[in-house]
């Protein structure tokens, strides 16, 4: 492929065109309101999601969300790679609980392939996918408190991440990466006192939630920031496809946890499923905060009932997946993630669509924010929860 | 307490186990939609304990959402996105003669329409679009909803449009929107049919089999290594190279 030097014309052209998508961060029109560019910088959107707002006074007319601008193609690069090497890439897409992006590509796999993981990798995948939730939501604790200007739940909940970060380095290596699936199984055993340590982290995260309940849900300012603001519907939430603790927050008593039927140990864990009846910025912080405590609740009933035996089922070396279609999601941190794979009997897959939670939760949006003010653009932002990876795939 | 291997010992049951189940909920389903939807329904496929499929006329697309979501309670709007069923030209650039110029002419897809081998309830064209729907108050019952998009005019490689069900689920708006500039599909009604990840002025559909990888076509891919056969392996004096 050569590249040739662009015309003055083709120029020109190029800079118009590019002049013309800028102007709508200068359009100041008094009469029919103002447009409000957010982002694709700015401090309070989570990474380059742009949204730009229609305002009148200090209401919103309407919005208008771009995304991406992380726009990195997942689903064209895994059609050219081999399976086992797809769980490297799809670690990168909600980077904050990476091992449960991994865990419904290898479920979909495993399915197609006709092999379950052994008990063991079973309960240890469980183990990891709540580690990556508990990990996550300790994140959107901190950062829900940002959105409305309190910086100290966000100390709080670095510090305490990194006791769990730590724990998935100590197994896998990485900190935010850990690729730790494999087809079958996982890649190794753990190792030794990692279990007892574990539960006592887990005595940690629960003590974080209790200081979180009272710091941030109990304060007074964050209950009038928060309560009543960014109401979603049941009926609406579902036609948007939302999904996790933004539908669950609504009122919807689904969780996929509880209610399909994996290969992982969910099903031997006794766990509540977290809901809440008033759909506002408020239920949906309360939801995750509870949906925390129930994760560090199912680690430390499987750490002690974890059974012994081999970590990794028989499967041939070189991977060949026999035709055949398969959609599996499972309840990430974010919400429903899931892999439709189309395998041609190859060693890579033909087609893989990646539904991303965060790309529902987002599209609601233009419906959702049409008439609020705009500080609470950001807390609505904040509540809804989304990962510009999961965004923009 | 160390078994060797469970892949042995249980997936000839597990493969047993499926043969025997039937799924009656989703056989009861897959009944009533054939009873309501007639002869739009063109195929159908149903995966015991997991999924079910079936394959629509495109012009019966919006109507069998709408009865989905109205008479049937199917309201959690999932995903939408589109196949093409294109074998790729250029395969995982693992041999680079695909690459070089004046190498195998690549596959013209038009010679072979409608010959493409499609997946599950089948399909007759290049392009077919799917979504999936969900009742929750039914634990994990889906129904994966599969159409054949019409070529527009008289060349297969180009697929014309299906009505857009943003109407009935108003999550499909940035999945059609999605699904417009990775395949080029167009949707009937959609209210703003532009890019939503790629720039205003990209031109192509990536998504496409005939789409170029452009990163692979620039660098050799290094990841062959990982399928390369084991050292000392019985054909292990014929490995390749890259």
């Amino acid at each position: 492929m050569t590249v040739t030097e662009p015309t003055e014309a083709e120029q020109l052209a190029y800079i118009s065109a590019k002049a013309a998508d800028a102007r709508i961060n200068v359009e100041l029109e008094t009469e029919e309101g103002m447009t409000l560019n957010i982002g694709p910088q700015h401090p309070a959107t989570h990474g380059t999601l742009r949204i730009v707002a229609k305002l009148d006074g200090e209401q919103v007319l309407w919005v208008e969300p771009i995304a991406g601008y992380m726009h990195r193609g997942y689903e064209k690069l895994v059609e050219v790679r081999t399976y086992p090497q797809v769980t490297t890439l799809v670690n990168r897409i909600d980077w904050l609980a990476a091992s449960c992006n991994e865990v419904p590509f290898i479920l979909a796999t495993e399915q197609l392939m006709g092999i379950e993981a052994p008990p063991r990798a079973q309960y240890l995948r469980t183990i990891f996918h709540e580690m990556g939730r508990i990990a996550h939501l300790m994140m959107f604790l901190g950062d829900m408190g940002v959105q409305i200007g309190a910086l100290t739940p966000m100390f709080y909940a670095l510090r305490d991440r990194e006791f769990v970060l730590n724990q998935t380095e100590s197994v896998s290596g990485g900190r935010f990466h850990p690729n730790f699936n494999r087809i079958g199984g996982l890649k190794d055993d753990l190792p030794k006192g990692w279990l007892d340590e574990t539960v006592r982290i887990m005595r940690k995260v629960l003590a974080f939630c209790d200081l979180m309940e009272d710091l941030l849900l109990g304060n007074e300012i964050f209950q009038q920031r928060t309560r009543g603001i960014g109401i979603i519907p049941a009926e609406i939430a579902q036609s948007y496809g939302l999904s996790g603790a933004n539908l669950r927050a609504s009122g919807v008593d689904w969780d996929l946890r509880r209610d399909c039927d994996y290969p992982m140990a969910w099903k031997h864990a006794d766990f509540d499923v977290i809901t809440h009846t008033d759909g506002d910025s408020f239920a949906r912080t309360w939801v995750r905060l509870q949906e925390t405590r129930e994760a560090a609740k199912i680690v430390t009933q499987l750490c002690e009932d974890l059974p012994a035996g081999p970590i990794m089922a028989k499967v041939p070396r070189i991977i060949k997946v026999p035709e055949g279609e398969a959609y599996v999601a499972t309840e990430n941190p974010l919400g429903e993630m899931g892999y439709y794979v189309v395998s041609k009997g190859d060693l890579g897959p033909f087609r893989v669509r990646v539904r991303t939670a965060s790309f529902n939760n987002i599209s609601i949006t233009p419906w959702l924010l049409r008439g609020v003010y705009v500080p609470d653009i950001i807390t609505i932002l904040g509540s809804l929860y989304f990962i510009l990876g999961d965004i923009d795939k | 307490m160390i078994r060797l291997s469970s892949a042995d010992t249980e997936a000839p049951e597990q493969a047993e186990d499926e043969a025997a189940e039937t799924d009656e909920r989703r056989e009861a389903l897959l009944a009533e939609l054939g009873e309501h939807l007639g002869d739009a329904v063109l195929d159908s496929h149903i995966a015991p304990g997991r999924q079910l499929w079936i394959r629509v006329d495109a012009g019966s697309w919006l109507a069998t959402f709408r009865h989905l979501r109205d008479d049937h309670g199917f309201r959690f709007f999932d995903f939408l996105s589109a196949i093409d069923w294109m074998p790729s030209p250029y395969g995982r650039y693992e041999d680079a003669t695909v690459d070089v110029e004046g190498g195998p002419a690549r596959p013209g897809p038009s010679d072979a329409a409608g010959g493409y081998a499609t997946g599950v309830a089948g399909g007759e064209t290049r392009f077919q679009v799917l979504a999936r729907v969900a009742k929750l108050t039914e634990g994990d019952l889906a129904v994966i909803v599969k159409a054949d998009v019409p070529p527009a005019g008289d060349d297969p490689d180009q697929p014309g449009s299906v009505p857009s069900i943003t109407s009935v689920y108003a999550g499909a708006d940035w999945h059609e929107r999605e699904t417009h500039e990775m395949f080029g599909i167009g949707f009937e009604g959609h209210r703003y049919l532009e890019h939503i990840y790629l720039p205003s002025g990209f031109e192509g559909h990536p998504l496409r089999k005939d789409y170029p990888l452009l990163a692979r076509t620039v660098k050799p891919w290094p990841g062959i290594v990982d399928v390369e056969p084991m050292p000392g392996g019985a054909d292990d004096e014929e490995g390749e190279e890259s």
